[in-house]
């Protein structure tokens, strides 16, 4: 991909977070705190259908058992789950069928975040669900689609108009009880969005969902269910950003996908969640489960994440590869700087017969943060032939910041093939004075050099999305040398 | 052009360069000559800015500016190149990327405008025939699995497209076999105007053959302690350096 780093970095002036403004929409809030009438209150809200609360709150009493999960390489002050509100959804929350009809001031918003959807709507052919706070405001492009009998909404939508569907494939490759945060999105998800790809379809367009926290002391809890069924193709892209906050803010995703047979996915995250001051006050706590099952023979699932926000970072996007002649592919740059703290890998769970799966891992770490890798390569017995190439790259800027790569490996397939690299480097002096002698300046320097170190990854987003993350990484490690 | 008077700089404490005086003017060509380790590489990044060195003595003028009160950026900008002896691969940094973003830079410190794409190819393409480089060498990353000649070649090819007023060239010879010789050289001397001044680093006088030198001069122990026409670089080619310590009063 031939991109033009420096026009990029020309428009980069300052290191200040500059998605962080707030938008003064007036919205309609739960009151705080959790319990089961809070999830009836939302599950009312939303007009649901009675197996839905019944699943939710399951969920939730599973969750009351549950305890928050301490193995993961980060350290914070304890999340309040009755701190926060469940449900706050911008007002007026009425269907919105043309743009004149979205608030002003959310239009605002999103111009400020770079996707005026009228622009996408006209020129980048990139279809776009917004989720703002818990309620997805606004899909476009859902005519063009609907030609092709592509289902693209948000998920309060789908189970109005789609419920066979949810009711299918919910909760089936994340059950309600796979991990105390899963449980939580479980119970309080208040909407995400739900696409499906028709069978022998290939999606003409990226699909898109910009997720944004804007409320106080609200707690975003999307859902997201991507079902492509067989022999069908989507490319799906996903971006956050939030506003800059005092108090940590909590984000507990759920991801599910679905690949039938001969099926691809390919699901690719630029996350921007606002990670907190210089001195580690606010920013999102990031708890998001993300699975894809690769269900069907030669289908193919295929993760990249670009992860530059977060106060916290705990993730671990992941392929079940079921069928047989299944991929699976993970590609991520993660960037911590300053008192980041990111725990993120995959695990890839080979269960059919001539499996692939790749992972590439490129960690950065600046300033004081911690960068964790963590994967799980795991071959069930009669997984035969099973293949993974893993390769997990450090790059230190800093003296004071740390680096952990925790790979595990299960094989239970003695015709299992498994390759593991990984390599720790620190930021090359002599590379940046390179780039001095020829007239670039150390802070273009090292976005130069850490672009190229990520390009594996880079390479694997869409292009517009690919400008974004480059950008992203020059912010993000402003002012980190040394 | 650039004046270099009573340098001396220091690396971990220890004295490299021990008051070294270069006049070169705009058209002249200078080349170095000296043992290993006597301080040449050291004298270029000095020049260049390495913060490693710590200068403790000394002056640099540089197009009339105090050339040591510079970033290593800004010496760059201002048209100082070094062709380094040993160049540093930049992985997943195409060549052109890379190219093109120095240059920007440079046009950005004159006040000039970014340069565009169809200008920017035709530099690549005519600068890069003037030192035969391979066109595929041009869009891979910067120097990653070069050969110690194609790095050479590449750090030519990118002086070209630079224009520096005054380019140190280390060792540029050294790993290139005769023909790349012949062809870098070629390459430098096209590239040489009544504007422009160029110092060779280097231990043969056969790159003196191609690149004929105004002065050459003999760095030993951290200072310049012979200086003379081309033809010295003949005489050291035939004698070594133990005539000039004999010189000095060393016993050798
Ligand atoms: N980073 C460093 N730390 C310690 N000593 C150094 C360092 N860099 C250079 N030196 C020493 O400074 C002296 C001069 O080195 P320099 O590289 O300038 O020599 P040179 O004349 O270029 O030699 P050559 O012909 O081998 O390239 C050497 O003794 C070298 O070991
Ligand atoms: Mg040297």
């Amino acid at each position: 991909m031939a991109y033009e780093g420096d026009e990029l970095l020309d428009e980069i002036t300052n290191s200040e977070y500059k998605y962080g403004f707030v938008t003064n929409i007036e919205s309609e809030m739960a009151p705080k705190g959790l319990n089961e009438d809070i999830i009836r209150f939302i599950s009312a809200k939303k007009n649901e259908p009675e197996w839905l609360l019944t699943w939710r709150l399951n969920a939730f009493r599973q969750w009351q058992k549950m305890t928050e999960p301490s193995w993961a390489h980060v350290d914070y002050v304890p999340v309040d789950y009755q701190d926060i509100h469940y449900y706050s959804a911008p007002k007026p929350k009425k269907e919105l069928s043309s743009l004149d009809e979205v608030d002003p001031e959310l239009l605002k918003t999103f111009e400020k975040l770079g996707i005026s959807l009228d622009e996408q709507k006209r020129l980048t052919g990139v279809a776009v669900d917004v989720v703002m706070d818990s309620v997805s405001v606004k899909t476009t492009f859902k005519e063009e689609l609907a030609k092709h009998g592509i289902i693209f909404c948000s998920m309060s939508e789908a189970v109005q108009e789609h419920p066979e569907l949810v009711r299918k494939y919910l909760g089936t490759v994340v059950p309600v009880s796979d991990n105390f945060f899963a449980a939580l999105n479980s119970a309080v998800f208040t909407d995400g969005s739900f696409c499906y790809i028709p069978k022998g379809v290939r999606c003409p367009m990226e699909l898109s969902t910009y997720f944004r926290i804007n409320e106080a002391k609200t707690g975003q809890f999307e859902r997201t269910l991507v079902i492509a069924d067989e022999s069908s193709y989507v490319s799906y892209l996903e971006g956050c950003t939030a506003p800059i906050r005092d108090e940590h803010q909590l984000h507990a995703a759920v991801v599910e996908l679905v690949a039938l047979e001969k099926a691809e996915i390919k699901y690719s995250t630029v996350q921007n969640w606002y990670p907190g001051d210089k001195d580690g006050k606010g920013g999102i706590y990031n708890f998001v489960t993300k699975r894809g099952i690769c269900l069907g023979d030669h289908s193919k699932i295929s993760w990249t994440q670009v992860e530059t926000g977060s106060a916290i970072t705990w993730k671990y996007p992941s392929c079940i590869l079921k069928g047989n002649n299944s991929i699976g592919e993970f590609y991520s740059v993660a960037v911590t700087n300053n008192k980041q703290q990111a725990d993120t890998g995959t695990k890839m769970i080979h269960l059919g017969k001539n499996t692939k799966s790749t992972i590439v891992s490129k960690g950065i770490s600046a300033g004081y943060s911690n960068n964790s890798y963590r994967g799980l390569v795991k071959i069930a017995k009669g997984a035969t032939n099973a293949r993974n190439f893993s390769q997990c790259d450090s790059l230190l800027m800093s003296d004071k910041c740390g680096a952990h790569t925790f790979p595990y490996i299960e094989i239970n397939d003695k015709s299992a093939k498994v390759e593991h690299e990984a390599t720790t480097s620190k930021i090359g002096e002599d590379q940046i004075f390179y780039c001095n002698q020829r007239g670039i300046e150390t802070e273009k320097a090292i976005s130069l050099i850490v672009n190229g170190y990520c390009k594996e990854v880079l390479n694997q987003l869409p292009m517009e999305f690919a400008v974004e993350a480059q950008k992203l990484l020059a912010v993000s490690l402003e002012g980190s040398v040394g | 052009m650039i004046s270099i008077q009573n340098l001396h700089a220091n690396i971990e404490g220890k004295e490299i360069l021990r008051g070294i005086n270069l006049e070169i003017k705009a058209g002249e060509v200078h080349a170095i000559m000296g043992p290993n380790g006597s301080g040449k590489s050291t004298l270029a990044s000095v020049l260049a800015g390495r913060e490693e060195y710590e200068v403790t003595e000394g002056k640099v003028i540089f197009n009339a500016k105090d050339l040591l009160e510079l970033s290593p950026e800004d010496r760059a900008r201002e048209g100082l190149f070094l062709a380094f002896q040993y160049p540093v691969e930049i992985p997943g940094v195409s060549n052109v990327n890379f190219l093109k973003t120095a240059v920007n830079e440079i046009r950005a410190y004159k006040g000039m405008q970014p340069v565009s794409a169809k200008e920017f190819l035709q530099m690549v393409k005519d600068r890069s025939a003037l030192v035969e480089l391979d066109s595929k060498l041009a869009s891979r990353s910067v120097n990653e699995g070069f050969s110690g000649g194609e790095k050479k070649r590449n750090e030519i090819f990118q002086m070209a497209m630079l224009e520096p007023k005054f380019a140190i060239l280390d060792e540029t010879d050294s790993g290139l076999d005769i023909d790349a010789l012949r062809i870098v050289a070629n390459g430098v001397n096209k590239l040489k105007n009544k504007d422009n001044a160029t110092l060779v680093i280097t231990h043969y006088q056969r790159l003196l053959d191609y690149i004929v030198p105004d002065f050459v001069h003999v760095l030993y122990k951290g200072k310049i302690v012979k200086t003379g026409s081309k033809d010295l670089a003949l005489e050291l080619e035939e004698k070594g350096y133990d005539w000039i310590k004999a010189e000095l009063g060393e016993t050798v």
